[in-house]
């Protein structure tokens, strides 16, 4: 098993090398710099400006520098948010992004795993059609759509819950949560009906059946656990997914974390900040990755028997 | 180090200038300064400190505080934006553009603790306007220095805990892109007049969730309003909805030195079959006033000349001389603008009026902010929207973006008896009259030649809660807390839809 996850945090230097330095010359290819304004400044003044932070050097040296720097944990001085750097700002929004992720993920869960078996268990009849096709509409349904729908019902014409920020009124979490998580609960929704089905029809559940158990304990004690694997698979993919597309639902809902600096700091050309909410990001989807796989492995002996030798 | 709007507005609550504005009547009045003299030849200012005027850690402010923040401003090493605020004074750019060294010989002295005496290259009416911008303000030297170098921009002196200000308020809580918090500050000179404990900013993008925030009662004032919800607010009772004019443009850049836009005839075609006052009416929601020429109306009393009117008739003409009768052989012609869904509109209503008048195609382009920022400057358009907001209330704010080589000019304009009266003649200008007369024989050449093409000028629009008092609509849209207070004794009125 150490074996295992030391090969995977190998593989995943190069995998974020390469993030990194796609990241680095991309944003530099882009048009225009952190020092563009609507009031162009003067060319001593950008000249200046570019020697405060380093831009004047060749391009490679800024490259090696920079990993020079990551090397030891420091991404480096914001350029949008003069005397903040980007670890600092990082460790602002990310608690906020990350708890943000967390509730959106216990939706999707508890509303995807539900519908999952429930639909499971009468494969093909009404009760399998109607959460299947409400998971189809939630698939297709952007975040960007749903988030002002849900204002719309919820905060103006039923007026029972706040229509933005964060931690500020009692409340004000919930539709951001709900908003984020639709998506992933009908992900979720049909991955653990198919996983529900191929386990519902294997012998051992069948030779459970024939021993008279009544069908919850089938379901909860015999099936869960091998029917929920592909859930627990996508759980890592989901939740790196979660911190890093919330981006759009921050916005609408005017929460300070993490996706909406790095949306602002694309807009702003802020490269330090790109890059850092980038490699920031890169690590926990590596690591989010490596921790579902770990649990998958838990869960499936076969799977489990293979890492363990 | 500021550079936006929004920012002005928490800048100006923690630091003071030497004069300030007056919110009703935008006339200086003693700030950090408490007089200044004006010689008789307009080029030596001299100011008066208050004794009284205090940092916010006690210490006394001193005419030495602006020698040495003037000078970080005007250090090459900085790197400042707005540098060029100070530089009616004498030598200041020489210094900031490394051709002098020695800052003795840049035109600000402290005569002595309270006395700054600051010599200008020419008679500039606006100085002490520009007093009240925040690039000139002082900064406070050995909290700076203690966090590294006057010209490092990278030093957390900003934060909480280090800040001295000079303000009505200061700085209490900085939570990154949640809310910004100051309270009164007790060493303020004029901390009798201040009415508000503190002030709460939100900071937001959204200028649709801002109005939500505001309609369930969590802001008591908004920087905008959704064009949407103006004929909304406007049929309120009691509306909070409050529209001023402001001094800016909404104009579009032509850009002379590529065809067609070269020829003056199809220039003024495309400006004069522009319906403003339709588009005014119907996608703008009436919040704007019409636009015809680039400084606003009223601008310290100067009015600019209006060369053109809406003509279809002649602008069919116009572009028939040019060789394009009825669109004939036109070439075709790209607009650029920056995604908004507002400039949107704009272009669109543009496109239609020029099909449906001159018959012509345009196409629309929109860019994102930075890469549209670049093709303006590097004149990679034929049209581009572009406004201009005032950094000060005088006509040359406006007037010497198209000198030649401006950095705002963009158009290829260029005239050099337009540079002269700029430069040279209406500085000279004894009265406040005759230098206005030189602005509108400028102005004239400018729009005879119609560089660009002006939509509106803009309108301040503000949600304001009833409660709120002192907070008059002026003309820069200058907000001073220390006029502003809060009425305890309000109460809602019996909702009345």
């Amino acid at each position: 098993m150490w074996r295992f996850i030391t090969m995977r945090l190998l593989q995943a230097i190069p995998v974020i090398l390469v993030v990194i330095t796609a990241t680095f010359f991309l944003v530099r290819m882009a048009p225009g710099g952190p020092f563009d304004s609507e009031k162009p400044v003067t060319r001593e003044v950008k000249a200046a400006l570019e020697a405060q932070y380093k831009l004047d050097l060749p391009l490679y040296q800024q490259y090696f520098s920079y990993l020079g720097d990551l090397a030891h944990g420091d991404l480096g001085p914001s350029f949008k948010y003069s005397g903040r750097s980007v670890n600092e700002l990082i460790a602002a929004g990310f608690p906020v992004t990350a708890e943000l992720g967390l509730y959106a993920l216990l939706v999707a869960l508890g509303i995807g795993c539900l519908a999952g078996i429930f639909a499971a268990l009468r494969p093909n009849t009404p009760q399998d059609y109607i959460p299947m096709s409400a998971a189809m509409i939630g698939i297709c349904m952007p975040s960007f759509l749903l988030g002002p729908l849900l204002v719309l019902v919820f905060g103006i014409y039923l007026d029972w819950l706040p229509v933005s920020g964060w931690g500020d009124i009692p409340g004000d979490k919930i539709l951001p949560s709900i908003t984020l998580g639709a998506a992933y609960a009908a992900y979720i929704a049909r991955l653990g009906r198919a996983g529900m089905l191929e386990v519902l029809n294997q012998d051992y559940i069948r030779t459970a059946r024939a021993k008279g158990l009544p069908e919850w304990q089938v379901v909860l004690k015999h099936s869960l656990r091998g029917g929920m694997i592909p859930v627990v698979a996508f759980l890592g993919p989901a939740f790196a997914g979660l911190l890093a597309g919330s981006f759009v639902v921050e916005t609408i809902f005017q929460i300070p974390g993490l996706g909406r600096f790095y949306v602002q700091a694309a807009f702003n050309r802020d490269y330090t900040m790109i890059l850092g909410t980038t490699v920031f990001l890169s690590v926990l989807i590596v690591l989010f990755n490596l921790l579902s796989d770990i649990l998958a492995a838990w869960m499936n002996p076969r799977l489990r028997a293979q890492y363990g030798k | 180090m500021v550079t936006g709007v929004p920012e002005n507005h928490i800048i100006r609550a923690l630091f003071e200038g030497l004069a300030v504005k007056n919110p009703y009547t935008l006339e200086p009045e003693p700030g950090v300064a408490e007089s200044w003299d004006i010689s008789e030849d307009g080029r030596t200012v001299t100011f008066h400190i208050n004794p009284e005027a205090r940092w916010s850690n006690g210490d006394p402010m001193s005419a030495h505080d602006y020698v040495w923040s003037w000078k970080r401003l005007l250090s090459p090493a900085m790197g400042a934006e707005y540098n060029y605020m100070l530089f009616p004074v004498k030598n200041a750019k020489a210094f900031a553009t490394g051709e002098i060294t020695d800052f003795a010989e840049v035109g600000v002295k402290a005569l002595d603790d309270l006395t700054l005496q600051v010599t200008l290259t020419e008679r500039t009416p606006y100085f002490i306007q520009l007093m009240d911008h925040y690039s000139t303000f002082a900064v406070h030297r050995p909290t700076l220095e203690k966090f590294g170098q006057a010209t490092d921009r990278f030093t957390p002196w900003t934060r909480v805990e280090n800040m001295v200000s000079n303000g009505a308020f200061r700085l209490k809580e900085w939570a990154l892109n949640r809310r910004i918090e100051v309270e009164k500050s007790d060493t303020y000179w004029d901390r009798d007049k201040v009415r508000l404990n503190g002030v709460v900013y939100f900071p937001t993008e959204n200028v649709v969730s801002e109005e939500r925030m505001f309609r369930v009662g969590q802001l008591h004032y908004t920087q905008s309003v959704p064009l949407g919800k103006i004929p909304l607010y406007r049929e309120m009772k009691n509306s909070p909805y409050v529209q001023a004019p402001y001094l800016g443009t909404y104009y579009f850049l032509l850009n002379t030195t590529r065809p067609p836009l070269d020829d003056v005839r199809v220039r003024k075609a495309l400006s004069m079959s522009v319906d403003r006052d339709k588009l005014n009416k119907t996608v703008l929601k009436g919040a704007n006033v019409s636009a015809y020429s680039i400084t606003p109306p009223d601008t310290l009393g100067y009015y600019p000349p209006q060369l053109f009117s809406y003509d279809v008739e002649r602008a069919r003409q116009l572009l028939a001389e040019a060789g394009y009768p009825d669109g004939e052989g036109w070439p075709g012609l790209e607009l650029t603008y920056n995604t908004s869904e507002d400039h949107r509109k704009i272009a669109v209503a543009l496109q239609q009026m020029w099909k449906d008048a001159l018959n012509i195609e345009v196409t629309l382009t929109n860019q994102e902010w930075k890469v549209y920022l670049d093709s303006v400057t590097q004149m990679n358009f034929q049209i581009a929207r572009r406004g201009w907001i005032g950094d000060y209330v005088d006509p040359n704010n406006f007037l010497d973006l198209f000198l030649t080589g401006g950095g705002n000019n963009n158009t290829g304009f260029s005239d050099p008896r337009y540079d002269d009266m700029i430069l040279h003649q209406a500085p000279r200008a004894a009265t406040r009259e005759e230098r206005f007369e030189i602005f509108y024989r400028a102005e004239t050449l400018l729009m005879e030649q119609m560089p660009i093409i002006p939509i509106y000028t803009y309108t301040s629009k503000h949600l304001i809660h009833p409660s709120v008092n002192g907070l008059p609509s002026n003309l820069m849209d200058s907000l001073n807390l220390k006029y502003v207070w809060l009425d305890k004794d309000w109460q809602p009125e019996e909702a009345s839809d």
